[in-house]
């Protein structure tokens, strides 16, 4: 019960003292604009990662997420 | 990065009041935020590689589709159509083959909050190989959407067979050949925004196999007298590798960005690899964009690798390989892309589309894995052929619609 107790509190403090985003919603229109994508085209990307993966000893570790901001 | 979120809330069910308020404070504590989805998108590829005697080429259509609010669900159908004659058909003295795999994808993304959780299935078929993988995603936005934060796991099932010729001339499976191979991926992700112009992102991945890991076709070769002679491989049947990538993302002070990754790979093979790739992306209006692209890639060999072993192997744990692919290696690839966006106010159900032209340069260099192809007529040169070098043609041309 204690644990809980103090597991609130923690959760209110930490929901309280939120991080304040170091770079603004208004901010973002540069991170939006498409050529700032890790994967553009995922129909393409996918088929280049494969392309070396055949044919190298080498694999993984290079993420699956998207570009952007995903501020649109 | 694509901003998702998961909210976790985790509902104790108890009458204690303590336990009530806990859920309650953790409930009304979670920020609510919204999240994307991927957009509704079809693309239709043709892709087309040529290099070291082998001719791959094919379709893939990918088309996604969803509510715009709380899922997203995709479908991918790939086709590989190959015609082979490289330089590990040729060793051996076999012949040109032909074959086709088609992969067959289904997904869907749930969006929940800040959170999205990825669900998808592939299958993919050869007249001699089948494999099943089963995926399973998350990833979260905190931080006012500054930060997000993935993980991930697959499991794949391979069934590897073997081709054989029957006594009519027709390819048949060989009954008396079937093997079995199961691989899980752990993935870890972190993408972070760092100022208004830069993306940064920290990728983490561990792969473990057990099974049949080796290639059915493929030979090792020993030394036997002044001779050299082939024979069916000898691998190890576990496998763990463990891969790490920062890649960054930068918007010039003109409209163009430019990118890095750098990688580094091992595993318990004792293979070791790291690769570089940068590009610069320059879109010259609201129409037309170019991007130039460099990589380089490095690896060591694996233990039980040689291009010529000094005798065969004796028992199951004396492994034996000479798989290029786990050779010491280097290769450098150059790449260009071109895309074209039209229809951008719309026409019909569409939102806008693009023309896509993508074309990549491959050159692949082995320092201890030699051309036994020029031993074949002066047993003489065993052990001293030139070492392989080989260049290859990557073409993709691909349409992709939104809606």
């Amino acid at each position: 019960m204690r644990l809980l107790t103090g597991l609130s509190f923690f959760i209110l403090f930490v929901s309280g003292c939120a991080i304040e985003p170091w770079v603004q919603p208004y901010e973002r229109a540069n991170l939006a604009d498409p050529i700032m994508s890790f994967s553009r085209d995922s129909v393409s990307s996918s088929y280049r990662k494969h392309v070396f993966e055949a044919r190298e000893g080498a694999r993984g570790g290079e993420g699956s997420q998207g570009g952007g901001c995903g501020c649109n | 990065m694509v901003v998702k979120v998961v909210r976790v809330v985790v509902v104790v069910a108890t009458k204690s009041t303590t336990f009530f308020l806990f859920g309650l404070v953790a409930i009304l504590s979670t920020p609510v935020f919204s999240a994307v989805l991927p957009d509704d998108r079809a693309d239709v590829l043709f892709h087309s590689y040529q290099g070291g005697g082998m001719d791959i080429s094919g379709p893939s259509v990918l088309v996604r589709k969803g509510d715009a609010k709380s899922f997203s669900v995709y479908a991918n159908y790939y086709v590989d159509n190959i015609t082979s004659a490289s330089i590990d058909v040729q060793a051996l003295g076999a012949s040109e083959y032909k074959e086709e795999r088609i992969e067959q994808s289904v997904g869907m993304d749930i969006l929940h909050g800040k959170a999205i959780m990825s669900l998808g299935f592939t299958n993919s078929e050869e007249n001699d190989f089948v494999s099943d993988s089963y995926h399973f995603g998350v990833s979260v936005d905190m931080f006012g959407d500054l930060t997000t934060v993935s993980m991930g796991f697959s499991n794949v099932q391979d069934q590897i067979f073997k081709t054989i010729t029957s006594s009519d001339g027709s390819k048949i499976r060989d009954p008396g050949f079937s093997e079995k191979a199961v691989r899980r991926y752990y993935r870890l992700g972190l993408s972070q925004v760092v100022t208004k112009n830069f993306l940064l992102s920290l990728n983490f991945e561990s792969i473990s196999d057990e099974g049949y890991l080796n290639n059915p076709y493929r030979q090792y070769r020993f030394v036997n007298g002044a001779a050299d002679q082939f024979n069916t491989e000898v691998y190890p049947r576990t496998r763990t590798s463990n891969a790490f990538s920062i890649q960054a993302l930068y918007y010039l002070p003109y409209r163009a960005a430019i990118h890095y990754q750098q990688r580094v790979f091992s595993d318990d093979w004792g293979i070791e690899a790291n690769d570089s790739k940068v590009g610069y992306i320059h879109p010259f209006n609201d129409n037309f964009m170019v991007e130039f692209r460099y990589r380089l890639y490095a690896q060591t060999r694996a233990d039980f690798y040689s291009d010529l072993h000094a005798e065969e192997s004796s028992q199951a744990l004396d492994f034996r390989a000479r798989d290029k692919e786990l050779s010491t290696l280097n290769s450098t690839t150059l790449g260009l892309v071109m895309s074209y966006e039209f229809a951008k106010s719309g026409w019909s159900f569409i939102d806008k589309a693009s023309i896509n032209l993508a074309y990549d340069y491959m050159q692949f260099e082995y320092e201890d894995f030699r051309d036994a192809r020029a031993s074949r007529d002066d047993p003489g040169l065993v052990g001293n052929e030139p070492t392989y070098q080989f260049s290859a043609n990557v073409l993709q041309l691909f349409l992709s619609i939104w809606y």
